[in-house]
């Protein structure tokens, strides 16, 4: 089967700065993969990667058999990949309907914005409370929340999740991965950015361990907590690259 | 007659009087807005936006008799948004995700740059007194009246009309269309928006070609408001109309038009109500005399240090923003110990070459030259201290180095002080003056401060420049403001060698001081500022007191250098040497070249000396065929050429923020030490270059 997204001895960075060392990694559809490791180590430089927003200074990015080593990231966005940053993922300055509509506009039609909409505020009716407010202005789970109702609206393909947790009540970060698990019975393929190694191994069917900006392990995520764990404690795991 | 009273007829004349100037304000305030929502650009370029298509409409029905509607259509339909367009894919797409300071700084470089290149393309040149016409047949001629006491002009009226229908157009195309929506997406966060799946750089061309077109159509409909049709008029009604579009913050229409017409209004009571009071009440006669021009600067720096929206005004950050690399560390830094070693006495020897060939072969002309060149180097290191250390951007420099020149003339004029010593408390005082006022501004932000130090540098040319004992009054227009060559004691620097050996030491010690502040614990501070302001106050660093002190600096050096020039020529030329404009020149030279470095003020101030008189005059050409004779016939080139070039330079900003100077030293740097490294190795292969491999291109 063709991988939805691979990368293929992808090596990237910051002007100087290299972040990623001939990386290799490949979502297959409908496959959820966790990339763990600890602070620095490049993992929401690979996300960036895997959705244009950098372009490796060596090394392929493909997405369904398509090679788009170099391309705008809207480009990534209309074949199916959707990108949830770290951070704030949502405009400040326009409003929760804004940033609703903006994307909306953009894949459901002018005709499917107004239905959209009302999909999303009946899912997430906190929003619809919050429909004429600056998005700026929302807490940090209200925005995660407004991100997450852009992307549940209209499942895409592939959702690269970075560290979606980050800063969150533990609450809410239930919420968010319980709307993540519903994306993915819905069919659409994750890469879950994260630190929360629990979180993330019970959505994911596999997990792949970075460090030092290499890929320094990978398998299934059945029984892999404690192993995850000491390898991201323990430097000298000692085994091969697995590309 | 339907006022009672006279007081109610000269109230109600000043309030319709006060309207279509109001109009032209709130026009362009709303270009302002648009502008600024569109592209994150405070966009001063707009009138030299809207001079191009004013120019071309005015050609092409003056000179080349065509017909109203071709003419509006080829200068504002499609030579504004081809403008646009051009900017858009040269500059501005490369500076989506600076700051809107850079973007400020690359606006002013247009705004310098693009009259010139209009004027040199098309061959056009203003001729004085030639009225330009409007796009309404007789709209000067026919007038009404509707309220019996002001009559209102068809291009008066047809300005009014368009401000509040752009108004409501741009205000509808923002709230209901797609596009509006996508055009202020992508001022936020250009690679949130293609995340969405939206091609940012279409939008952001539709945004440019759009403001482009509304520049252009205000410009011409503006033209008739001009005796002459100049470039510097359209730029000072720019400045005028800021604090219409201050009033809405940049960002609201509605606030831009009433804010556009409230100005108006008030600069027509002004107009109308402080004469008859100054008659009245005589203590109002110098107020009346010598504020009035200046109103419209007061009332910009007034709203600017009191109004809170503007003062509580914080730039968007693109949360995307850690995808760009940080900023590079100075060049100096970066190389090698043996490396600089060999930098340092390739400079000394350079050095003392040119100093010898200056000192045993040049004529009085080239010393001038030259002279003027080191002073202005030292005048540009201000701008190294406020811009390149302290991130501020400062358009007043000209007006510090004015009074330093102004005080070493009223000082020597007036009590016969020493000139080095009038120079001294020049620089002194330009130095208090810019701590001064630093002090109301300390807590505005970004694009602010420019526009607060703009409007300084406006007050100072319309009123402080006549005052008697400033530039000298009505003395002054007789005989010039005459500045003599300073002397220690037996040595008489009126020699144009000894004062050029002057001009050096100066530089150098001024050179010394700026590194010194660098390096040391003024520059570690002003960069933590720059880095993180909250970060910084975390630690106990006071960002207004920084601010104060920055300058104050840079004030003390521009206000030297200032003196410095005025010694030089003997005589303060202030309109020549130190106006608002000559400073936006300064301004874009030295960022373009680099502000962080004294080498980029040093360049800068050979390359604004020199230029002309070695590259347009031919002068090079000279000295390589061995004869002024030989010059080619080409030369000498228009000296706008020099204007187009230098503000041209900004594209090079846009692509190398530290300046040009530093990326070409990194470069140098780069191979000097590949080069070091195959010869202490013959066989080894070369080392990559550079030592990571660059990012590649984007592919839309």
């Amino acid at each position: 089967m063709t991988p939805i997204l691979e990368l293929r001895n992808v090596s990237a960075g910051y002007g100087p700065f290299h972040a990623l060392f001939d990386v290799c990694l490949s979502v297959q559809p409908g496959e959820a993969v966790a990339l763990l490791g600890a602070n620095g180590v490049g993992k929401t430089t690979l996300a960036r990667a895997a959705t244009g927003l950098i372009v490796p200074t060596e090394g392929s990015v493909w997405v369904d058999g398509v090679d788009m080593t170099g391309v705008a990231p809207f480009r990534f966005a209309r074949a199916g990949v959707a990108h949830a940053p770290e951070g704030r993922s949502v405009f400040a300055t326009l409003t929760v309907e804004e940033n609703l509509r903006l994307s909306f506009r953009q894949s459901k039609g002018r005709r499917g914005v107004g239905a959209a909409l009302d999909q999303a505020f009946s899912q997430f009716p906190l929003l619809a409370r919050r429909r004429p407010m600056l998005a700026g202005n929302l807490s940090g789970g209200e925005q995660r929340m407004l991100s997450m109702a852009r992307v549940l609206v209209e499942a895409p393909r592939l959702l690269v999740a970075d560290e979606l947790s980050l800063g969150l009540a533990p609450i809410i970060v239930d919420e968010i991965y319980h709307d993540l698990a519903r994306l993915r019975s819905e069919g659409t393929a994750l890469l879950i950015v994260e630190q929360r190694i629990s979180h993330a191994l019970a959505l994911c069917d596999r997990v792949v361990l970075l460090e030092h900006g290499t890929v320094i392990w990978e398998g299934p995520t059945d029984g892999a907590e404690a192993r995850v764990v000491a390898k991201i404690f323990d430097h000298s795991a000692g085994e091969e690259p697995p590309c | 007659m339907i006022f009672a009273s006279a007081l109610g007829e000269d109230l109600a004349r000043a309030l319709l009087q006060g309207m279509p100037p109001g109009a032209v304000y709130a026009l362009i305030a709303i270009g302002f807005v648009l502008a600024y929502k569109t592209s994150g650009v405070f966009n001063l370029a707009f009138g030299a936006q809207a001079y191009v298509s004013a120019a071309l409409y005015f050609q092409a029905r003056q000179e080349w008799d065509w017909g109203i509607l071709p003419a509006l259509l080829v200068s504002v339909f499609l030579l504004a948004p081809a403008l646009g367009l051009i900017l858009e894919r040269l500059i501005f797409r490369h500076l989506r995700t600076s700051s809107s300071v850079a973007k400020l700084v690359v606006a002013i470089g247009l705004t310098v740059a693009i009259p010139s290149l209009f004027d040199v393309v098309v061959g056009f040149s203003p001729v004085a007194g030639q009225t330009p016409t409007g796009i309404i047949p007789g709209g000067a001629n026919v007038f009404y009246q509707p309220f019996g006491v002001y009559a209102f002009s068809r291009d008066e009226l047809m300005a009014m009309g368009l401000a509040v229908v752009a108004m409501l157009g741009l205000a509808a195309l923002f709230r209901f269309s797609a596009i509006g929506l996508q055009m202020r997406a992508v001022v936020e966060s250009p690679r949130m928006t293609e995340l969405n799946g939206i091609q940012a750089d279409r939008v952001s061309a539709f945004s440019w070609a759009l403001s482009s077109v509304f520049a252009g159509l205000a410009g011409v409909l503006i033209a008739p408001r001009f005796n002459t049709l100049a470039a510097p008029d359209f730029f000072n009604l720019v400045v005028v109309a800021i604090a219409a579009a201050a009033v809405g913050r940049l960002m609201s229409l509605p606030r831009a038009l009433a804010g556009g017409l409230g100005l108006g209004v008030f600069i027509a009571l002004a107009n109308t109500f402080l004469p008859a009071w100054a008659e009245a009440h005589p203590i109002l006669a110098p107020i009346q005399e010598n504020v009035a021009p200046a109103v419209p600067f007061l009332v910009l720096f007034a709203l600017l240090v009191l109004w809170p929206a503007v003062r509580t005004t914080k730039e968007q950050a693109d949360p995307l923003s850690g995808v760009d690399p940080p900023p590079p560390s100075l060049a100096s830094r970066e190389r090698s110990s043996g490396l600089t070693v060999a930098t340092r006495v390739f400079a000394v020897v350079f050095f003392l070459t040119v100093g010898f060939v200056v000192f045993t072969r040049a004529d009085v002309n080239w010393l001038f030259l030259i002279t003027q060149s080191v002073i202005l180097s030292t005048i540009f290191l201000s701008i190294t201290v406020i811009t390149g250390l302290a991130g501020q951007i400062s358009l007043c420099q000209g007006t510090f180095a004015a009074i330093g020149g102004f005080t070493v003339f009223q000082l020597s004029d007036r009590y016969g002080t020493s000139a080095l010593v009038a120079a001294l408390i020049g620089a002194v005082v330009a130095s208090a003056c810019g701590a001064l006022l630093s002090l109301p501004i300390r807590r505005l932000g970004g694009v602010w401060v420019a526009i607060a130090t703009l409007a300084f540098a406006f007050f100072f040319d319309a009123v402080m420049v006549k005052l008697p004992w400033v530039g000298g009054g009505g003395t002054s227009l007789l005989q010039g403001t005459r500045v003599p060559r300073p002397t220690i004691g037996p040595w008489d620097l009126g020699d144009d060698k000894a004062f050029l050996v002057l001009a050096l030491v100066v530089f150098v010690i001024t050179s010394l001081a700026v590194i010194q502040i660098r390096e040391g614990t003024i520059g570690r501070t002003l960069r933590a500022l720059r880095g993180s302001e909250l970060a910084s106050q975390s630690i106990g660093i006071s960002p207004a007191r920084s601010r104060v002190l920055a300058f104050a600096l840079s004030g003390f050096i521009a206000g030297i250098g200032g003196a410095m020039l005025s010694m030089q020529q003997e005589n303060v030329n202030y309109t020549l040497n130190f106006s608002p404009f000559a400073a936006l020149f300064w301004l874009v030279l030295v960022v373009s070249l680099g502000s962080r470095t004294v080498e980029g003020a040093a360049q800068a101030g050979a390359a604004y000396a020199l230029f002309e008189a070695i590259v347009l005059r031919g002068a090079v050409f000279g000295w390589i065929l061995r004869s002024a004779d030989r010059i080619p016939g080409i030369f000498p080139i228009s000296p706008k050429w020099r204007f187009i070039i230098f503000g041209l330079g900004t594209i090079q900003f846009a692509r190398h923020p530290e300046g040009l100077v530093e990326f070409n030293t990194r470069r140098a740097h780069r191979r000097t030490e590949a080069l070091l490294a195959r010869l202490r190795r013959p066989g080894a292969a070369p080392p990559p270059e550079p030592d990571v491999p660059e990012a590649k291109e984007v592919v839309p």
